[in-house]
């Protein structure tokens, strides 16, 4: 595939702070949507004067994706200014954290079918999102506009250490890390809005280790983009440095429509972000107590859970993985087999998995946003347990618990689904099966004894769901024999 | 009948308390004062006499309802770095020649809340870079004891406002000495207070870990009234000290028995006019006299403190500048492309001595130059703190003198700029560690103002205020005018 090149790949992903406010200023940082310029001030606008004051929560919220990550935490940190210009940075440097980020060393482990991978964390720090620049035409003519809401949005950067990686590794640990900083509640996981952005580095290793030059890849909004920009620059680089040629070290982007990388349209400038403390900003000063804290408020993370999940439920790993893939599901089905213990952890899983992120999948709706309180779906599996409704039945009723919010027993009482296991009544209903489908009571009786499954299935038929398939198919059984 | 503009702060407040006179006389009294003069000294930017006016008639209502505050109706002047909302903030720069803020300075919220009335900007070194305020957009301010002589700078408008009685007093900013010099070359009282007793709120930002806000007035007791006004903490800056305000007009007890006042050696070296010795060395006989205990002391770290001051504020600098683009406000020149638009706007809209830090600036942070130089500089700034540190181990303020020499000619050292930044070799040290002085009028030196420089703890501007109070009452020399000001005035 790559002949004797290994691929080296380094992370950095940006995560927009899911903050009230701004980083520096008390600006809404919820901008989307909104009209250009209507959630500035002079802070976020760089107007002459106007000073920084540090968003507490933005640290808090940084802190914990550095406790989270095993990073090590510094008892001071600082900010730094970095000197560049551009029309979408109004002060003509971005506050952002150079030597002394909030956390560095970490790791985060996270899996591939039964590999577990350890992929290391170089660090963690704080800065301010810039504006966004728009390139367009207003009456015929080119023009740039800036729109400032972005600006200073609080922002986290997570760059890892660059580690022999494949394409769908780097993908997977994207996925991970998305899941991390969702279960902590510090970023939407949004890649394709651009609240979370991933840039990689890959540079190729010849076959006696000799490195060569690393490309920047950015524009990367999806895993799938991140997985094929990879393979393509693996393809690509490999193929020029086995034609003995090189590779250029530059920024590339990813074109969706082309599927490959191609060079930044940008000017390459060799930057020079002449970093220095910054004066507006007293060091950040951290506490064991504040750690101590905010560890205490820290989640279980998605692969400790899912493990919990099979040691203690007895679920699959693969349905163990599927719920803990979001926080609101795990939480979901935990709350719902601690309603009714009496049924088995399992059968939540089997209806959460299946029947309900089906009916979300149609609905196109987030799993916190589940209509059917998990008590009530706690209900609704007790009554197809105890045998009180059909499993199909029970179907239908969550089909209707989820679009009208009822409680499983007042649907099943409005619609008389009540399973019917009165021998007399099912005595009729299996004659009249019988009557009906003389070719197969015949094949039956030759030797094919799994037309039976149809009968039954007449049988459920015509009582609408509510027969006991067990009960009818004993009576069937016993009337054929 | 009184001289409506001879009126010192405390003695307008008794006035204007008494009825005696309404703000509105007051105003209109600077106002007339202004137009007679500022053909001649050019220390204000923009007169905003109607707004003077108006905040006089309010000042004079909220008197009227005893709702009225220290310093209300008292006209005073503002340093072109404060932002004023409405009125424009130029910085002494074309660049900002038409910049309008949309919000006020945290200190103008002061003065405002207090019932100040704000009779204009006043003239200075573009973005407060000079000593002598030969580097305005707006020309040369002329220093009123001698028309043909640079007021000092940054700040030369506000000190030569308050010298010439255009104004009660005013507010300038100081980063290595640009409240202090222009006071000591106009003979005015000049504060600068500690780092983080006033917010920087709306001051536009030269150098950011050396920038402060501090009053000059004709004498230390006014200035002991508007830093109280001015002073305390602000959420909207994080440097800002969180430290109570104490009644500085209570620690003027005029009371300096047995404190003990630090000799620095290396203030009076090589560097110090003959005559400027001659009229410190006097200043602090009088403390003596007064019961004060003089100990020589070394600073050693102060000679390099100005070289090291020239990395670090430029370096700030240029990082505080790069807004100015052309992009949001101010001047704005069309170009091929942003980067031509950068080049134009920044080409015609600075002047030399701010291009020349910005270069400087840029250079000192370069990859592979850090070092060498910022961080170098940083280590000395942490030695010269740690000289103050251990000398006010043993002294209770540091005296010495202001500037190296009086007032100089205009355009006598505009050619050469290192000679002009030697200005501040004894003030510089100061900002660097992040302390307060305040600069007394010590007497002349043929015919000139020399100012007298009391260096205090941080946070201890009550005790080099009761000094300069003291020293003040004993000697009067902050009675003296300027001979011009009694011309126009007749």
């Amino acid at each position: 595939m790559n002949g004797p090149y290994v691929p080296v790949v380094g992370l950095e992903v940006h995560a927009q702070l899911l903050t009230a406010s701004k980083m520096f200023c008390g600006c809404s940082s919820r901008y989307s949507g909104a009209p250009p310029d209507t959630h500035c001030c002079a802070v976020c606008a760089g107007m002459p004067g106007a000073l920084p004051v540090v968003n507490a929560r933005a640290v808090e919220l940084g802190l914990l994706t550095a406790l989270a990550l095993h990073c090590t935490v510094p008892r001071a940190s600082k900010f730094d200014r970095k000197n560049y210009s551009y029309p979408d940075l109004p002060k003509g440097y971005q506050i952002s954290q150079y030597d002394d980020p909030i956390g560095r060393g970490g790791f985060l482990d996270y899996r591939i079918g039964d590999r577990v991978i350890r992929w290391g964390i170089t660090r963690v720090h704080l800065e301010e999102d810039t504006g966004k620049t728009t390139h367009t035409d207003v009456d015929g003519r080119e023009v740039s506009l800036v729109d400032y809401n972005r600006s200073g949005v609080p922002l986290m950067e997570i760059v890892t250490d660059p580690e022999m990686r494949m394409p769908e590794e780097a993908r997977e640990f994207v996925s991970a890390l998305r899941q991390v900083l969702m279960y902590l509640g510090v970023n939407d996981g949004d890649l394709q809005a651009g609240s979370m952005r991933v840039d990689v580095n890959i540079s190729l290793t010849g076959p006696n280790g000799e490195r060569n030059p690393k490309v920047e890849v950015k524009n990367l909004n999806s895993l799938r983009a991140l997985e094929r920009s990879l393979a393509y620059e693996i393809e690509r680089q490999g193929r020029l440095l086995a034609g003995g040629e090189t590779v250029e070290q530059e920024t590339r982007g990813w074109s969706e429509k082309e599927e490959k990388t191609v060079p930044q349209r940008t000017k390459e400038y060799a930057h020079d972000y002449r970093y220095f403390p910054e004066p507006d900003l007293p060091p950040l000063v951290i506490r064991q107590a504040d750690l101590d804290r905010l560890t205490g408020t820290m989640p279980e993370m998605p692969m400790t859970r899912s493990g919990r999940f099979v040691s203690q439920y007895g679920l699959t790993p693969f349905h163990a993985q599927v719920l803990t893939r979001e926080r609101p599901l795990a939480d979901y089905f935990e709350r719902a087999a601690a309603a009714d213990r009496s049924v088995p952890p399992r059968i939540y899983a089997n209806w959460i998995t299946g029947d309900l992120m089906r009916l979300l999948g149609e609905e196109q709706r987030a799993a916190e946003e589940i209509p059917i309180p998990p008590e009530n779906l706690a209900e609704l599996l007790s009554l197809i347990e105890t045998g009180e409704i059909s499993g199909s039945a029970g179907k239908q009723v969550l089909d209707e618990m989820f679009t009208s919010g009822q409680a499983a027993h007042a649907i099943v009482e409005r619609r008389q689904l009540r399973q019917v296991a009165d021998s007399a009544a099912l005595d009729t209903l299996t004659d009249e099966v019988l009557a009906a489908n003389p070719g197969m009571v015949d094949q039956y009786r030759k030797g094919k004894t799994n037309v039976i499954q149809a009968l039954v299935g007449q049988a459920m038929k015509s009582s609408q769901g509510r027969a006991n398939p067990q009960v009818v198919r004993d009576l069937l059984e016993r009337k054929l024999n | 009948m009184i001289d409506l503009t001879s009126l010192t702060l405390s003695g307008a407040r008794g006035l204007l308390d008494r009825r005696e006179i309404s703000s509105v006389e007051l105003t209109q009294a600077h106002l007339d004062r202004i137009d007679r003069l500022e053909p001649q000294l050019n220390a204000y930017i923009r007169v905003t006499g109607d707004i003077a006016l108006a905040q006089a008639v309010r000042a004079d209502e909220a008197m009227r309802r005893g709702e009225a505050g220290e310093l209300a109706g008292i006209p005073m002047a503002l340093k072109d770095i404060l932002s004023t909302v409405g009125v424009p903030t130029t910085c002494g720069s074309r660049i900002l020649e038409n910049y309008v803020p949309q919000y006020n300075a945290t200190v103008v919220d002061r003065l405002a809340a207090s019932g100040a009335v704000v009779l204009g900007k006043t003239n200075m070194d573009e973005f407060a870079m000079g000593s002598s305020n030969e580097n305005s957009a707006f020309g040369p301010v002329h220093n009123p004891w001698c028309l043909e002589r640079v007021p000092g700078g940054s700040s030369g408008g506000s000190a030569t406002a308050v010298a010439s009685s255009e104004a009660v007093y005013a507010l300038g900013t100081d980063t290595g000495g640009s409240i202090r010099q222009p006071a000591a070359l106009t003979g005015t009282v000049g504060l600068k207070p500690t780092y983080g007793r006033v917010s920087r709120y709306g001051l536009v930002a030269f150098a950011s870990s050396l920038d402060q806000i501090g009053p000059i007035t004709r004498t230390v007791a006014d200035a002991a009234a508007v830093l109280g006004v001015i002073a305390g903490p602000d959420p909207r800056d994080s440097t800002a000290l969180n430290a109570p305000v104490p009644d500085y007009s209570a620690a003027l007890t005029g009371d300096i028995r047995g404190l003990r006042v630090g000799i620095p050696r290396e203030y009076f070296g090589d560097g110090l006019d003959s005559e400027v010795r001659v009229v410190v060395e006097r200043a602090i006989e009088v403390l003596q006299s007064l019961g004060a205990r003089a100990v020589p002391i070394s600073l050693p770290s102060s000679e390099h403190a100005l070289s090291t001051y020239y990395v670090i504020s430029p370096a700030e600098a240029m990082a505080n500048l790069a807004r100015y683009d052309g992009v949001r406000y101010g001047l704005s020149l069309p170009g091929d492309d942003i980067w031509s638009m950068y080049a134009l706007t920044r080409e015609a809209g600075f002047g030399a001595e701010v291009k020349r830090r910005i270069i400087l600036g840029t250079y000192v942070l370069s990859a592979g130059y850090y070092d060498a130089y910022y961080r170098k500089a940083q280590q000395v700034r942490t030695l010269v703190r740690r000289d103050f540190d251990a000398a006010f181990g043993e002294v209770d303020v540091i005296v010495g003198p202001t500037t190296p020499t009086p007032a100089f000619p205009i355009g006598a050292k505009v050619d050469d700029p290192l000679q002009m930044y030697l200005n501040d070799v004894y003030t510089v040290p100061i900002n660097m560690a992040g302390i307060t002085a305040v600069s007394v009028p010590a007497g002349l030196a043929s015919g000139l103002p020399v100012g007298v420089q009391i260096i205090g703890r941080a946070l201890d501007e009550e005790t080099i205020l009761r000094v300069g109070d003291a020293f003040e009452r004993e000697t009067g020399h902050n009675l003296l005018r300027p001979p011009m000001t009694a011309e126009v005035s007749a």
